[in-house]
């Protein structure tokens, strides 16, 4: 069956598909930037003892199905969401969704989706598409981080709604339950504000050192000390991983820092709150020491820098970033943020 | 970051996409641009892939000297772990790593081995003929 729907590029998959869907709902004004915001993306943790592909575990986003559940909850949208144990269920529940031409939300793993390029395919589960039709025995499929829609066959997407390990999607699919999805400016609004008050909370106020701002200086400690304690290969092995969670298709740039300044210079236009654009220039400046640290990364894992001044130039810069985070948050907690 | 300073350089994409940033535009506003790959990260997950197929040539390597099964190298190849390979297959990780060793290798039922070929996608005899 032929279906009617846009396929919108976004940086990151969980926002676009927020936009894709809801976009093929009727609510058109919604963009990337928004929903990110809404959904209070911006995060960083660093979660020690942890390690994913042998190297640290960090995240410069929240957790993964977060930013498409308080978006929607902000905004007052009901949507259904969905697991299936048996898989052959799981494939005729989404088929008879398509069939009445609904577009859904699949949670699948990387690693066999044949329309990536062979070096991103990793054993990456929380990855998320809109799937929107069926031609031809293909899937219809909106990857949002592809510049087109392109397609997946029967076999391929139930291997990659049925993928395993962490955060397994056990055929996670959802969909939005409202034919039309109106969403009026004051609701809007309340949602922006919503979605910035939680962000401050995620990056100021969550206990411990390894999350929020805290997180960006725990992880420059740690650097400090890499060299001694695993060797220059290794260490250099996992700055990659820090550019690569921080850089990798998805993020927009700057480790999402850049998307969140795109958030707030929208929320100063529809707040009618200037100062808020200032405070988006301060995440655009961070995002910019992001990128700049990544270059100092990258001489060390390219065999160019090679001493402990380095390292330590690099942890320097973090701690930087952090104080430029942090700042730029405690003025977004003081801003009294009008409807 | 400016949209003239969005980075074009040859990565990974080529041919399949190019990723989308968000940018300042003359105007001091954000706009969005779109970039073929950027060195810096496109280094970084060279060095990743280095390291991986460096560990299957490794696993080849290891089946050829009879000290792994090719059950060890399709595991390595397909980038997996015994513990994930094991939520693959619904056993234990100790089962695989039995299964990893060409005694417990060569005791495998044949639905046994039907299983682990249709989780790597090969053919049952491309598994047992595989000598490294």
């Amino acid at each position: 069956m032929k279906s009617i729907f846009e396929h919108t590029q976004s940086a990151h998959c969980e926002n676009g598909v927020v936009v894709n869907l809801l976009r093929s709902h009727g609510f058109k004004e919604i963009n990337e930037p928004l929903a990110f915001g809404i959904g209070s993306g911006l995060f960083y943790v660093h979660i020690p003892f942890l390690k994913l592909n042998n190297a640290p575990a960090i995240a410069f986003r929240t957790m993964p199905g977060m930013i498409f559940k308080r978006t929607n909850r902000s905004l007052g949208i009901k949507y259904v969401s969905k697991k299936f144990k048996n898989e052959q269920k799981g494939e005729q529940f989404l088929d008879n969704l398509l069939n009445k031409d609904i577009k859904v939300g699949c949670q699948v793993g990387v690693f066999n989706l044949s329309y990536l390029p062979p070096e991103y395919r990793f054993h990456f589960n929380a990855h998320n598409i809109v799937v929107f039709g069926r031609e031809n025995g293909q899937y219809l499929v909106s990857d949002s981080v592809m510049e087109e829609a392109t397609t997946s066959d029967k076999e391929e997407l139930l291997r990659a709604r049925y993928s395993k390990g962490i955060y397994a999607p056990k055929g996670h699919l959802y969909y939005i339950k409202d034919k039309n999805v109106n969403i009026d400016e004051q609701r809007l609004k309340k949602a922006i504000v919503k979605g910035i008050k939680r962000n401050t909370r995620d990056m100021l106020h969550v206990p411990g050192p390894v999350a929020g701002v805290k997180g960006i200086k725990y992880t420059a400690r740690k650097i400090t000390k890499w060299r001694e304690d695993l060797g220059l290969r290794k260490a250099g092995r996992y700055l990659g991983h820090i550019v690569r969670m921080q850089e990798e298709i998805g993020t927009g740039g700057g480790g999402f820092r850049f998307l969140y300044a795109a958030f707030l210079e929208q929320a100063a236009e529809l707040l009618e709150e200037g100062e808020l654009l200032k405070i988006s220039d301060e995440f655009v400046k961070s995002g910019d020491l992001w990128r700049s640290a990544a270059i100092d990364m990258a001489g060390v894992y390219k065999g160019k820098n090679s001493e402990q001044s380095h390292f330590l130039e690099i942890s320097e810069k973090l701690v930087d970033i952090s104080e430029v985070e942090k700042n730029a948050f405690q003025k977004l907690t003081k801003l009294k943020l009008k409807l | 970051m400016k949209k003239q300073d969005i980075p074009q350089d040859k990565s990974a994409l080529d041919g399949y996409s190019r990723e989308l940033y968000y940018v300042k535009g003359d105007d001091g506003k954000f706009t969005t641009g779109l970039s073929s790959g950027w060195e810096v990260k496109a280094s970084a997950l060279e060095n990743e892939w280095n390291d991986i197929n460096k560990e299957i040539d490794e696993a080849k390597q290891k089946v050829a000297d009879g000290e792994k099964s090719p059950i060890y190298y399709f595991m390595i190849k397909n980038l997996m772990d015994y513990s994930l390979l094991g939520s693959y297959m619904g056993f234990w990780r100790c089962k695989i790593k039995k299964h990893c060793k060409p005694k417990g290798f060569s005791k495998l039922k044949d639905s046994t081995l039907e299983k682990y070929a249709n989780v790597f996608q090969v053919a049952v005899e491309e598994i047992k003929s595989f000598r490294g």
